[in-house]
């Protein structure tokens, strides 16, 4: 069983749908035990890292998940769930979970084009992933695909054989990070069309290897 | 780079959409879940729906057709029309909507903005806001006013300042239309476009007057908007969504291609 992470950070039925319509069986739970039994793990989330911190370590679920991790269970981060991976965000000076060394930060402000133009944060929209490595999560998918993204923040991995895609929005940024079992996602691959639709399936036959 | 977004728009009244599209097969063109479905496939970048349900009791209507869309498609929709509180707002997101819009009735009462936004975030709140361009005066020195009831009433408020403050109030998009452009096919408001997005840090969806692939263009370009809504060009099948992104990519604007 697949289980969808509900920690109160916001509508969660969007991934549960998405996966449900590919064919997999999935449950959206906040209880420890059905974690602990989980054959692989989405967390999901929109919101901020401040309060999604605190609602999980009042759920007990932060101990729940550095447990599957260190157990080999596939995870995926999705959004919010690609940044409380991290050690800490610049968001709120929150304590997150710590799974990839790195921190969370902001875009910075004011953000230009190359050529001069003020860009706008929320980085809100479609925009392509280029990726820095091959990953099992990234087989398939055309490399002009496009994800839907809506964020302010994006996370910062210390090491780069942590980032496995990055995108353009006036800077590069990683939007899409992985280390060992876990792989996460900074857009929104429920709302990104078939390409997001193909790496939602790749993750749910995903066995947690990956080797470059 | 982020892509500028086509954004088909579709108004629904009981369950059922106000205008169809001219397929090909036999689809029903009634049904917003199955046009829905169409412009999915057929690449656009987000749906927008407007329930112009008259009769109250029958408002819950749309949420099964929410619902449904919801389970169709997978890419973000919103829903507008009668949403007034933020139980509304609750009750399409909760049933799958990625934004709600809200209209007259954020003129009316302009914290539902901001209760909007501290509820469910800035960016499930679409300001739409609907203009009429009139003489510049103290009171409207922009030239654009702020009508409500689908236009039949003017408000005495400045298009520009509204577009300020709602983003102020923590509006996450605003969705900006020309009631003067809006059915005539012959080219959306450049001015009141240009105005708004240069002037505003939020996304300006533009709506009203979508004729020709090259109407788009020009709002993307000179009226300097994030998106673009189409209505009745694509609806009546005079251009295909692939057509539009096709033209605008040629001429050099980037739109999402692989879908």
């Amino acid at each position: 069983m697949i289980v969808i992470i509900d920690y109160k950070a916001g509508n969660l039925t969007s991934v549960a749908r998405a996966v449900s319509h590919l064919g997999f069986r999935c449950e959206i739970s906040q209880h420890i035990g059905k974690i602990a039994l989980a054959d692989r793990i989405i967390i999901p989330g929109v919101g901020a890292a401040g309060s999604a911190m605190s609602n999980l370590r009042m759920l007990g679920l932060d101990k729940a998940i550095r447990q599957a991790y260190a157990e080999g269970i596939p995870i995926l981060g999705i959004c919010l769930g690609s940044q409380i991976i991290m050690e800490v965000s610049e968001e709120n000076q929150a304590g997150c979970l710590g799974l990839i060394p790195g921190f969370v930060q902001r875009f910075p402000n004011p953000l230009n084009t190359s050529e001069g133009d003020r860009l706008k944060v929320p980085h809100m929209g479609w925009n392509r992933i280029i990726r820095c490595r091959s990953h099992p999560i990234l087989e398939g998918i055309d490399p002009k695909s496009e994800f839907y993204f809506v964020h302010a923040y994006f996370p910062k991995p210390e090491f780069q054989d942590s980032v496995i895609a990055i995108t353009d929005y006036g800077i590069s940024f990683p939007s899409a990070v992985g280390l060992k079992n876990l792989i996460a996602f900074q857009f929104h691959p429920e709302k990104s069309g078939r390409p997001g639709l193909k790496l939602l399936e790749n993750f749910c036959t995903w066995d947690g290897g990956y080797a470059e | 780079m982020l892509s500028k977004r086509i954004i088909p728009c579709l108004d629904v009244r009981e369950g059922k959409t106000t205008k169809g599209i001219k397929f090909k097969n036999n689809v029903d063109v009634g049904d917003p879940v199955e046009m829905a479905r169409f412009y999915y496939e057929a690449g656009a970048d987000e749906i927008v729906f407007y329930d112009i349900t008259a009769s109250y009791e029958k408002r819950n209507i749309m949420i099964d057709v929410v619902r449904r869309v919801a389970e169709t498609i997978f890419i973000p929709f919103s829903v507008g029309g009668g949403i007034r509180t933020v139980e509304d707002m609750r009750a399409v997101l909760l049933a799958g909507a990625e934004k709600v819009s809200v209209n007259s009735a954020a003129v009316r009462r302009p914290a539902l903005i901001s209760e909007g936004a501290k509820a469910f975030g800035s960016q499930c709140i679409v300001l739409g806001m609907d203009v009429k361009r009139v003489s510049k005066s103290k009171k409207i020195p922009s030239g654009y006013e702020i009508v409500i009831n689908g236009g039949r009433t003017y408000t005495g408020i400045d298009a520009l300042a509204w577009a300020q403050e709602v983003e102020d109030l923590g509006a996450g998009e605003i969705c900006l239309n020309s009631i003067d452009a809006d059915g005539t096919q012959e080219g959306y408001e450049l001015a009141l476009n240009a105005l708004i997005s240069e002037r505003v840090g939020i996304p300006v969806i533009a709506s009203g007057g979508a004729g020709t692939p090259e109407h788009i263009y020009e709002v993307l370009t000179k009226g300097r908007t994030d998106a673009a809504l189409v209505a009745s060009m694509v609806h009546y099948g005079t251009y295909t969504i692939e057509e539009i992104k096709s033209y605008l990519s040629n001429r050099g604007v980037k739109v999402r291609s692989v879908w």
